[in-house]
């Protein structure tokens, strides 16, 4: 009972760290302070945010670490806004801290890669690191036994009280909101930035969700429009996406060598039991970034001419190109393969087609699904509520509409580099269009 | 390349025709998690496992023409109705290893959406014990009864003992 009251103490002093979107993140209790000193929290340091975005936008180097400080205090201010108010409930509050704070724990390096790769998921680890032996869990079990499983429930969005869920998952959440905002200032672009205090002051908890007052209506379009400007201008660019493909193949070659027997000068030691699908969470743990990129640096020493090549290709930035593919090209797919093979160059390693999809927002319609709760706006009554889209002409304009795009990308160095009067050269040249 | 995409397809060709994202969303999570090897990833939404990756090789499936999507309406609600093309057709006789899961696709097409929801709820939840399952999928989902969580459970089973043997796709 005693280690209970500790859990819930405030710290004698604020602590505060220094952020550039939100100037200070504040810290007052001492659960949160001992959860950023662990260990598995602080090597969210060594995982970028953005994966290989920084050979696009090179500020793009902030980490996870960063992220997960603001979303933690983004939670933190709307919870001050909330405190007193009917619906909000205040025991609720270090629940919702945590689970601001844990939401990312579970990231690796270069996690989309890793997944797709080798059927990892970043939410299934961070499920484990808060409910297995780890110092997190060992720390938020001192705030009850059943505190881990709350805190992990509510980051899996199953947890009973669905107005703490809505604070960190939903169209309009703290993660967002610090997403946008800490990736256009640290990409340098001008889009992505939205009155983040303006919707703070009009958010309110109503029954299990959160509602934004009539009048905020401006700022709330303001951040859809963000969240669309940035996902086509950073998170699709073709550059990055382009990273990202040589990425995956580096990893789909190392464990294809691996599991063939291949002898490397430079042995993988940490991402044996990830090659042997035996990853334990200690495994995981010891994985960041910097230990890929050490790999990826010794691995262009390697006697494979593919995965040297892929290796040198991303160390250098010598990235794919790509050609945006629509139905008809789709099916010359076989015929580009067969050329690929005929020129010597591996289709598995030099082919891909990417998909960027994305819907800027979406309502629950009964009988359908995207999924989204809506965005509902608080009339002056104090009571009536309205879906966004019917009363923004804008949000309105964009509702439902994805977007997507598609987008084959080759080595055309390598392409180009085939002998001239080569029958495949000129096969590869047509079907790309080059 | 787009092998994850022919098995959506070979899917909606074996079950003929599929009545909803929600049920298709749904019939894929039930087949990954009894076994079947698809892969998409699922993440828990407000109403139950929902992939933002299904979603999108089901566009793409469509705009390459390869699956047709058409718009109904049933009693006021809105439905996407999933079919193959002839395009669609030639798609899949191009393509080596489909899975041949014509009855189990048509036994779970034969349910609603909604309880397929369910079904897929309680599946999530299938590392905790059934009483903790069923007050998860009271608490999250809608009001289901107890006759509801039966014929899920009897009908979970019954996926799990008609699995064909060594199935590989």
């Amino acid at each position: 009972m005693v280690v209970v009251t500790q859990r819930f103490e405030r710290l004698n002093e604020e602590k505060v760290f220094k952020d550039p979107v939100h100037r200070y993140i504040h810290v007052r209790d001492r659960l949160i302070w001992d959860l950023i000193g662990t260990a598995e929290f602080q090597r969210l340091r060594r995982i970028r945010q953005l994966g290989t975005t920084f050979l696009t936008f090179h500020g793009a180097e902030h980490s996870r670490f960063g992220h997960s400080l603001g979303v933690y205090e983004i939670a933190r201010q709307v919870i001050n806004i909330f405190k007193n108010r009917n619906d909000w409930d205040d025991s609720e509050t270090l629940l919702s801290l945590c689970a601001a704070l844990l939401h990312d724990v579970g990231h690796g390096p270069f996690s989309h890669s890793f997944e797709k790769v080798f059927g990892t998921d970043h939410e299934q680890y961070t499920q484990a690191i808060i409910l297995g032996d780890t110092e997190i869990h060992r720390l938020l079990e001192q705030a009850g036994g059943d505190f881990p499983q709350k805190v992990a429930d509510v980051i899996g969005k199953t947890y009973k009280n669905r107005l703490v869920v809505s604070l960190i998952s939903s169209q309009i959440d703290a993660d967002r909101m610090d997403y946008l905002l800490r990736d256009a200032y640290f990409t340098g672009v001008s889009y992505g930035h939205f009155d983040m205090e303006r919707i703070w002051r009009v958010m309110r908890p109503c029954n299990d969700q959160i509602v934004f007052k009539l009048s905020g209506m401006h700022a709330v379009e303001d951040y859809i429009m963000s969240r669309y400007q940035m996902y086509w201008q950073v998170y699709f660019h073709p550059v990055t996406r382009s990273a990202e493909v040589v990425l995956t193949k580096i990893l789909h070659r190392a464990k294809v060598l691996y599991q063939s027997g291949f002898r490397f000068r430079h042995q993988p030691v940490p991402l044996r039991t990830l090659f042997e699908g035996k990853m334990t969470l200690q495994d995981y743990l010891r994985l960041d970034e910097a230990v890929i990129m050490y790999f990826f640096q010794v691995w262009q020493e390697e006697d494979d001419p593919i995965l040297s090549d892929l290796c040198s290709r991303f160390m250098n930035r010598r990235l794919f190109k790509y050609v945006q593919i629509s139905k008809d090209q789709l099916n010359v797919d076989d015929k580009l393969k067969e050329a690929f093979i005929k020129a010597g160059i591996d289709p598995d390693y030099y082919l891909e087609v990417d998909s960027s999809s994305d819907c800027p927002y979406d309502f629950y319609r009964p009988g359908e699904e995207e999924e989204r709760l809506p965005i509902q706006l608080l009339m002056p009554d104090g009571k009536t509520l309205h879906e966004l889209s019917l009363e923004s002409d804008v949000v309105g304009a964009i509702t439902g509409k994805r977007r997507t795009d598609h987008k084959l990308y080759y080595p055309k160095d390598k392409v180009l580099a085939l002998p001239e009067h080569s029958i495949a050269k000129k096969e590869i040249c047509e079907l790309l269009h080059i | 390349m787009l092998e994850d995409h022919a098995k959506i397809a070979a899917l909606i060709h074996q079950a003929g025709e599929i009545a909803g994202r929600k049920k298709l969303q749904k019939m894929v999570y039930i087949l990954q998690k009894i076994g079947f090897p698809f892969h998409e990833t699922y993440r828990f939404h407000f109403y139950g496992p929902y992939s933002e990756e299904l979603t999108m090789q089901l566009e793409e499936l469509c705009d390459f023409g390869f699956i047709l999507e058409k718009q109904t309406e049933t009693s006021g609600e809105h439905y996407y109705c999933y079919r193959l093309t002839e395009e669609g057709e030639t798609f899949l006789a191009h393509t080596k290893q489909l899975p041949y899961i014509k009855s189990i696709a048509e036994k779970l097409n034969a349910e609603t959406a909604a309880f397929l929801e369910l079904v897929s709820i309680l599946l999530y939840f299938d590392r905790l014990p059934r009483k903790s399952a069923i007050e998860k999928a009271q608490v999250i989902g809608k009001d289901y009864n107890q006759t509801d969580m039966q014929r899920a459970y009897t009908f979970i089973a019954a996926l799990y003992a008609n699995k064909p043997v060594g199935l590989s796709l």
